[in-house]
């Protein structure tokens, strides 16, 4: 897989080139649809997909359950060697030092003072064994330990009211979650795999873990938390994926 | 049904069943288009589906812009026509319930005319009478209708494996819902060959179902041809 060539693009100029990309490659899918035929107007076109796209936001939304447990397994179907996933090999992965990781948090929270790694780690833990399924089709089951993302957002006095939550993450990358996913029981940051602290390629110091979402909506290295009501923005989403994409 | 072979065969179809029926079938080629691309994406067997052949436009442009080979495009098709299947499948199903056309032309089909007109077509003996569907085409209709059903559930199993857990788990998981989903596909696809050759090898067929209406000369004429 090629790198991008800026991953800090603003969310903005995403759409726009994914918009003027689109009607690049939409008449050439086209093509091999209908053999021939052009569809004159691809801009109509991609304007349903986006649409139908947002009616499947909505969809899903009402699909999805804050109670319903993602199923669990037994711990011995844990996969030891999780499979390394994101758009560049894992030696350009970010490696964070403990001693001078700040998460930092902003929008409708109580007490935005920065949390260290140590404090991070001095939650109460949870694990779950669930299965991590990707857009592309293949799946892997894990172990994850950490802190279920209610408890963090309660006690630092976030307005759970508020419909969502964003992240942004020390590789460039950024995702969003709505407010009723973000509260579900098996929504935790997680700060272990496989029993071992998350190792610098999985996210260290902690990635979200939701079992509830596709596994690009699981932001690794996180370093920023925002609660809003404007939907923030996703690095997938940018390029063309489905926003919610529960499963 | 019995057959009067002195009358010319008629088929007609009312307009509704030829708008679901067109709409299902742009509908099934934007799924089996977007579906392979996806499929490309994490194959389940040694094999990708020609780039040509699959809907999610040039994916080594995609690639240099998004690093993503039209991934995307092809989850926003295939979730779009999603809905225009489903709606053309019901408009299909209540129309056909509701003029009898299910009940009468469609049912009831045994296993031993279906094994009579399968030898007669075997063999090159099955008459093909416009208007009235023999045991052979009955259980193909009913059966690519049974495929589709199945390609719902399936695809609902793999797009909710938590919210429609049940699903998935009677597919014995996330991956083995995505193998149903292929298996079934493989099964559309197949119907579809067979289905334009036939229309290939009786035109007519395709004329009823465009303007509504076609009918060849007395059976006993075209037999004697």
């Amino acid at each position: 897989m090629a790198e991008l060539p800026n991953l800090r693009r603003t969310a903005q100029v995403g759409q726009i080139e994914r918009r003027v990309l689109m009607r690049g490659t939409l008449s050439l899918g086209a093509v091999s649809l209908l053999g021939g035929c052009d569809i004159s107007d691809s801009n109509a076109v991609q304007g349903v997909l986006a649409a139908m796209s947002r009616w499947n936001d909505r969809v899903q939304a009402a699909l999805f359950s804050g109670t319903r447990l993602a199923p669990v397994f037994d711990e011995r179907l844990a996969v030891k060697n999780f499979r390394y996933n994101a758009y560049y090999p894992k030696q350009k992965a970010p490696r964070l030092d403990a001693s001078d990781y700040r998460l930092e948090l902003s929008g409708l929270i109580g007490d935005k003072r920065p949390w260290s790694v140590a404090q991070l780690h001095a939650l109460p833990q949870q694990s779950q064994v669930t299965r991590h399924v990707c857009v592309e089709g293949w799946s892997m089951i894990g172990k994850w330990t950490g802190t279920p993302f209610r408890t963090f957002l309660e006690r630092v006095g976030a307005d759970t009211t508020a419909r969502y939550v964003g992240f942004t993450c020390a590789d460039g990358y950024y995702e969003g979650l709505d407010m009723p996913t973000a509260l579900h029981p098996q929504t935790i940051m997680a700060f272990q795999l496989s029993d071992q602290v998350l190792p610098s390629e999985f996210g260290f110091p902690f990635k979200l873990r939701i079992p509830t979402k596709l596994g690009f909506k699981n932001p690794k290295w996180v370093t920023s938390i925002t609660v809003t009501n404007r939907e923030p923005p996703g690095f997938w989403t940018d390029r063309g994926y489905n926003w919610f994409s529960g499963i | 049904m019995s057959h009067d072979a002195s009358l010319p065969d008629v088929q007609t179809h009312p307009a509704i069943r030829r708008v679901a029926h067109w709409l299902l079938a742009l509908s099934i080629l934007i799924m089996i288009g977007s579906g392979w691309r996806i499929y490309n994406t994490s194959p389940i067997f040694p094999f990708n589906f020609p780039e040509t052949f699959t809907l999610g436009g040039d994916g080594a442009i995609a690639i240099v812009h998004h690093n993503d080979g039209g991934v995307a495009n092809a989850i926003a098709w295939h979730f779009a026509a999603m809905w225009l299947l489903a709606g053309s499948v019901l408009l299909y199903f209540l129309h056909t319930l509701v003029t009898g056309h299910l009940r009468r032309d469609l049912l009831p089909v045994g296993p031993r005319s279906f094994l009579r007109d399968f030898i007669a077509a075997a063999t090159f003996r099955l008459d093909h009478r416009l208007g009235e569907y023999n045991a052979v085409q009955k259980v193909f209709y009913l059966g690519v209708l049974s495929a589709i059903a199945m390609m719902f559930v399936s695809g609902l199993a793999i797009w909710k494996p938590v919210q429609f857990q049940f699903l998935t788990w009677m597919f014995g998981g996330f991956q083995g819902a995505r193998l149903v989903h292929f298996l079934f596909m493989v099964a559309i696809v197949g119907f579809l060959v067979v289905h334009v050759t036939l229309v290939a090898i009786v035109p007519k067929t395709l004329v009823a179902m465009v303007v509504g209406r076609a009918s060849s000369a007395p059976h006993h004429i075209s037999a004697a041809e």
